[in-house]
């Protein structure tokens, strides 16, 4: 059993013709207009504005939102999306799809939550690749503890009058709206709302935070709000119920990180066991070393474990049945898996695993920003300990 | 104008090909399988020319067993209107299939059939020069541009030390070269659309053909592995090994 990228993924019964011709089209357009040029552009710290439209035509912004906001939703199931994130995390350099896909986290509260005369203004520009929304909920005073967040929204008349600031916000650079949250209550989980801010507006700045691990080619910001006024019909569902909206924001973002993450333990094992089979040390292949073998066994075991879960996973989103628990604990599995692979490949790898320009260098430093973002594993283990009664 | 456009079910180009163990043929097993590069661009000149309004209906057409349907649905994605598909049992020579091929022309009558100029997976080179004599169409092969003008077709072709630029009646046929186009991705919206395309299904005795064999194959090998090299001594071994071992001296 050949353990490339394909060949160490499990079969899923789940999957028919036509979510693997979505998959071969999708790795040629991957191939050909993102892959040639990945390093290049995670070196540069940006990807150019031309690859939004260019993944529009291909479907791929649309993958899973309504046809009437120019999206493509039906037949379209979690398999499309599981091969959608894969394909994805394979680039190996998880800036681009970061950036490239952030509406995948900035628009669902928009079109779950938001007024229709919102969704046809906003959705449409967006998936077509023109404009750019992210989701601003992290603030320099901190992250997880969403309940507690310090930016505010005092009610004048018809606005909102919004001063705060937000930051690690993934596409913040290039958005033209933010998904915010933003206090327009009293204390605690109350007293949130969800405010559509647009980036144009009078009293909002932004600096990018360039300076990262990884994720470099993702233009990640710090966003400032001094006396920004929003109209009061820019909230995101009703006023005071931000939370729930992002609460349930969250799901279908941990599947897809999980997705993600597994895909790039995938990439690891790929890399490593090509060059312990090319590798020649003490008079026979690195491969041959029962110590490299069982480095190679335990990443394969770890990344069955992952793929088992995630297709569980999917399995109950399918039906409706699922556990946010187990969702919570599926995204510290994947991300104990990637951060164990890309441990271990560079250890395979060795010097050349070292030096900048490969996918496995890059996962290397992209395995904290997924074992925090999106919920850190301790957050994760909490919730699900709530979830399940403890 | 009719467009039929013919696809053919192969090894992806992607794939390390590999011999069975004893040698009888290709392992197929568990192998991705893609639809001929030269038959998509063959597909991406048909949806163009529809799209520029010179075709009136794309047909794909591909032969061989069940799994075919595949390719047919990526052509469908890709643009076409419909698909045929003509149910044959194992390994087809190109003779059968410009016969079968010749069974669908007669049925749809085509102003213009186009097909890949070879296969990635036999490299015969055969099929459209066959559909071509059997038809009694005029043929432009190696084409890597064409341009439909009133009854005519202009095929640029790709021959030895250059371009021809030859001037077809219609109805006529076209072999596809490798810069005859880049073909597009088939988008998500498409490939969903895909599925609901009519696809027909015939049997070679539905179109008066007999499937038969002319070609026993022999054997299939790997090509043999390099052998790895020495360090030469001095340059005396050098010449000595150049001149009588490898033979490009003398």
């Amino acid at each position: 059993m050949p353990l490339d990228f394909d060949g160490a993924r499990l079969p899923n019964p789940h999957c028919g013709e036509e979510h693997e011709a979505w998959r071969t089209q999708l790795r040629r357009f991957i191939d050909n207009e993102i892959m040639p040029f990945a390093e290049d552009w995670d070196e540069a710290g940006e990807i150019p504005a031309d690859l939004w439209p260019k993944a529009a035509a291909v479907g791929l912004l649309g993958l899973g939102y309504p046809e009437a906001y120019g999206g493509t939703s039906e037949s379209i199931d979690s398999w499309h999306a599981w091969i959608t994130q894969e394909e994805l995390a394979r680039i190996g350099a998880g800036g681009i799809p970061a950036s490239l896909m952030v509406h995948g986290i900035g628009l669902p509260p928009v079109l779950n939550w938001g007024s229709e005369e919102m969704k046809q203004r906003v959705a449409p520009p967006v998936l077509a690749g023109e404009k750019h929304i992210a989701l601003g909920i992290t603030e320099p005073g901190g992250g997880s503890d969403v309940a507690s967040l310090a930016t505010t929204a005092v009610r004048d008349g018809d606005t909102f009058i919004v001063n705060g600031s937000k930051t690690y916000i993934t596409g913040g650079m290039r958005a033209n709206w933010v998904s915010t949250a933003v206090r327009t209550g009293g204390e605690g989980a109350k007293g949130v709302s969800m405010l559509l801010i647009p980036t144009d507006a009078e009293g909002f700045s932004r600096t990018p935070l360039t300076r990262k691990q990884g994720w470099w080619a993702s233009d990640t910001a710090t966003l400032y709000f001094d006396n920004v006024r929003v109209p009061v019909d820019q909230l995101i569902g009703p006023e005071n119920q931000g939370f729930w909206v992002i609460m349930t924001n969250f799901n279908s973002e941990r599947m897809a990180m999980a997705a993600g993450m597994e895909a790039m333990a995938r990439v690891c094992l790929e890399e490593a066991v090509a060059w312990a089979r090319e590798r020649r040390t003490f008079g026979k292949r690195l491969a041959d070393h029962q110590v490299i073998r069982h480095k190679i066994a335990q990443m394969k075991q770890k990344i069955n474990a992952t793929q088992a879960y995630i297709r569980l996973c999917y399995e109950s989103i399918e039906t409706g049945t699922a556990n946010p628990g187990d969702i919570a604990l599926l995204k510290v599995q994947a991300s104990e898996t990637v951060e164990f692979c890309a441990r271990e490949a560079m250890q395979i790898l060795g010097g050349i695993g070292f030096m900048r320009g490969s996918r496995v260098e890059r996962i290397y430093r992209e395995v904290r920003v997924n074992a925090i973002g999106g919920g850190s594993e301790e957050i994760m283990r909490d919730l699900a300990a709530r979830q399940y009664g403890v | 104008m009719k467009v039929l456009v013919a696809v053919k079910r192969v090894v992806d180009y992607n794939v390390k090909v590999r011999a069975k163990g004893d040698g009888s043929d290709v392992d197929l097993n568990n192998v991705k399988m893609a639809i001929n590069p030269f038959c998509e661009i063959a597909v991406e000149e048909a949806v163009r020319l529809k799209e520029a309004g010179v075709a009136t209906e794309v047909i794909a057409v591909s032969v061989g067993e069940k799994p075919c349907q595949e390719q047919i649905r990526t052509a469908l994605a890709l643009g076409a209107d419909r698909g045929i598909h003509v149910e044959a049992e194992g390994r087809i020579e190109p003779l059968v299939i410009a016969k079968l091929l010749k069974g669908v022309v007669e049925k749809e009558q085509p102003q213009l059939v186009i097909l890949g100029k070879q296969s990635i997976d036999g490299d015969n080179n055969q099929t459209g020069q066959m559909l071509g004599a059997l038809t009694n169409m005029p043929q432009g092969t190696f084409a890597s541009e064409i341009k439909v003008e009133g009854e005519k077709l202009n095929v640029v072709r790709e021959v030895d030390g250059g371009l021809q630029t030859i001037s077809l009646s219609l109805p006529a046929i076209v072999t596809t070269d490798l810069r005859l186009n880049e073909p597009r991705y088939a988008s998500l919206p498409n490939i969903m659309k895909a599925k609901k395309k009519q696809l027909d299904v015939y049997s070679p005795a539905d179109l008066g053909v007999e499937v038969t064999s002319h070609i026993t194959l022999v054997r299939v090998e790997p090509p043999a592995e390099r052998q790895a090299g020495i360090k030469v001594e001095d340059v005396a071994q050098l010449v000595d090994k150049l001149k009588n071992e490898a033979k490009v001296i003398s």
